[in-house]
């Protein structure tokens, strides 16, 4: 019983942070039909810039409440200065491409952003201690539990709620769906198509960053923190199904389960765990669990 | 048949001739640089096979850890040392391993198959990594290799090595060039345009499918081999899913219409990864990426789109 107990909460902890990030991911491919591999880098980059701001925060003898504050002004000042450059100055001249031709300019923003992240921040690891001893810890049955894993979990439940949220129920929501079916019934019918695919890939690399500012305090912020999570992240929306949040929830949730199973149960599978549950629901459900199945053209 | 078989013998067989006239004056860093080019550009030759499908295996990082693996335990455990028969043996287990999942992988398409792929050759890092006996994660070496009984000298043993990759790439490029103008490499290509047409005019999409997946994983593992012997080190970082990045990127860079421009391009690759991390050891990524995104921009169709006047035809 302890131990279900505890390869639920791990779980859920990893699947919560990840679910963040899965979300831009999901998002974007959504709207802009981008399977976009740069989104780690933009995970990395929201890690470091946390890292950076929690470390001023800590100069200036700020309570260490603000670190909080700081990791949510560092997720919006990378999507503010990243997003816009990305989408208008690199990816509009690729609209249309093939979605393959497309993942690959990503993974050549991808190499860049390596080494732009390390000419910026360097080679050295980052850690920001900060704000993990903030919530102190939870005692459930014989464990113990650090209190700050549980607000992600309220973060992404947050999170997750704010998009569906604003997709399903406000005038915005409904603009981005329309160009989701058609982007060119959308444009004739007044429309500006290419604000909501600035504004949608703004809200992605958002979510990206802000999973890296509210994970930072839980890893050592260096170097090639992008490369791991990018391909977690295509495996939650993968099994999920590409463009789904309820997709990537549930993705987030499998994925998290099976690698807290494997930690605990097979530590000799946590390395493969993940892709072996990927790659098994892809054998059942080629399109993911929640995608609908294409009719084919002829 | 669009070409003459006669030509493209003769194309082939000058080809190698004058790269193996060509080794013999380049430098020896130069040469150990062309034969990982030829190595990984023939990994390359087997994704652009899936391309001209119309699916991109971002998983084959993992036939060439197979072919690399199967190489260098034959020569450790069971003393066979020769090159070719090595390349040959890791070809065919790589194509031996994969052919059991070819009539899965050949129900995919676009993006699923891409990560279904990638899922695969992760599974096999992970069990490379935790595999002891296969070194783990820091692999392990293996020694000069022999070809044709021959042992190989200080002196020789980057030549021969070269050549052996030369003629393996120029080979198999040949092949390949067959294989694209056979009915079969046609149906290919029908495959991409509409496979619902090629099925109601009564050709098997899965059947072709699954084949050149398991064509593809052959060279993908005759590739592994050769860049093990070259390296004389073998390691999981094969399978890992940049390398396989990496492999795409080549197939791109050549596109889908010309086999000598998948070897062009493998060498390209391999000198501007050469150059930038001798000049810009801190930025060579940042380089390598730039340069992708250059030919993504203005030669969308890959290098072969220069000279290939059904490129031509596509673009127009």
């Amino acid at each position: 019983m302890g131990l279900a107990v505890t390869i639920l909460i791990d779980g859920l902890t990893y699947a919560s942070w990840l679910f963040i990030v899965a979300l831009g991911l999901t998002l974007v491919f959504g709207v802009l039909k981008i399977l976009n591999i740069a989104h780690g880098s933009f995970y990395a980059l929201g890690a470091y810039a946390a890292a950076t701001f929690v470390g001023w925060v800590a100069t200036m003898k700020w309570a260490p409440g603000w670190s909080l504050v700081a990791m949510l002004l560092a997720a919006i000042a990378i999507a503010v200065l990243i997003a816009p450059l990305t989408e208008r100055g690199l990816l509009r001249f690729f609209y249309g491409h093939d979605e393959v031709l497309l993942v690959l300019v990503t993974y050549a923003l991808f190499l860049c952003m390596e080494d732009i992240t390390k000419l910026i921040w360097g080679a050295n690891p980052y850690y920001v201690s900060e704000p993990y001893s903030l919530f102190g810890n939870v005692e459930i049955g014989n464990q113990i539990y650090v209190g700050y894993d549980f607000l992600l979990v309220v973060l992404a439940v947050v999170v997750g709620l704010a998009v569906w949220w604003a997709l399903n129920r406000t005038r915005q929501g409904k603009i981005v769906t329309a160009v989701i079916h058609s982007p060119e019934i959308a444009s004739s019918m007044g429309i500006q198509v290419s604000k909501v695919y600035m504004h949608a890939f703004g809200v992605g690399v958002f979510l990206a960053a802000l999973g890296g500012a509210f994970t930072a305090p839980m890893i050592s912020v260096q170097p090639g923190v992008s490369v791991g999570v990018i391909i977690l992240s295509f495996a939650v929306v993968i099994i999920g199904g590409l463009g789904s949040i309820e997709g990537a929830a549930i993705g987030a949730l499998i994925v998290g389960l099976a690698r807290a199973f494997a930690v605990h149960v097979a530590p000799v599978a946590e390395l493969f765990s993940i892709y072996v549950v990927m790659a098994l629901v892809l054998m059942v459900r080629p399109e993911g669990l929640f995608q609908r199945i294409q009719a084919r053209k002829i | 048949m669009h070409r003459s078989f006669t030509f493209l013998t003769w194309a082939a067989v000058l080809c190698t001739a004058a790269l193996l006239a060509l080794g013999l004056v380049l430098p020896k860093w130069l040469l150990f640089m062309c034969t990982m080019a030829f190595a990984n550009g023939l990994v390359s030759l087997g994704i652009v096979l899936l391309m001209r499908g119309g699916v991109v295996a971002f998983g084959q990082g993992l036939m060439s850890a197979i072919g690399g693996y199967t190489a260098a335990l034959l020569f450790q455990k069971m003393g066979i040392t020769d090159a070719i028969v090595l390349t040959l043996i890791g070809g065919f287990t790589a194509a031996a391993l994969t052919a059991p999942f070819a009539p899965l992988l050949s129900r995919y398409r676009g993006i699923f198959f891409s990560m279904l792929t990638l899922a695969l050759s992760m599974v096999g890092y992970g069990i490379l990594v935790k595999t002891e006996r296969l070194g783990g994660s820091d692999g392990f070496n293996l020694g000069r290799v022999s070809v044709l009984g021959q042992a190989l000298s200080d002196d020789w043993v980057g030549y021969v090595l070269y050549a052996v990759a030369v003629c393996f790439a120029c080979l198999m490029s040949y092949l390949s060039r067959i294989y694209f103008d056979s009915t079969r490499g046609l149906i290919t290509q029908a495959i991409r345009e509409n496979e619902l047409r090629v099925e109601y005019l009564g050709g098997s999409v899965r059947h072709t499918m699954a084949l050149n997946f398991v064509l593809a994983a052959f060279m993908g593992g005759c590739g592994g081999a050769l860049a093990v012997m070259a390296l004389g080190h073998i390691d999981p970082n094969f399978s890992y899913w940049t390398t396989s990045g990496e492999f795409v990127f080549v197939a791109i860079l050549a596109g889908t219409q010309s086999v000598i421009a998948i070897m062009l391009s493998s060498v390209i690759l391999e000198a501007v990864r050469s150059f930038s991390s001798a000049y810009f050891p801190n930025t060579w990524q940042l380089a390598l990426g730039l340069f992708l995104m250059f030919v993504i921009r203005f030669l969308p169709l890959g290098l072969g789109s220069l000279w290939s006047p059904k490129a031509h035809k596509e673009q127009a």
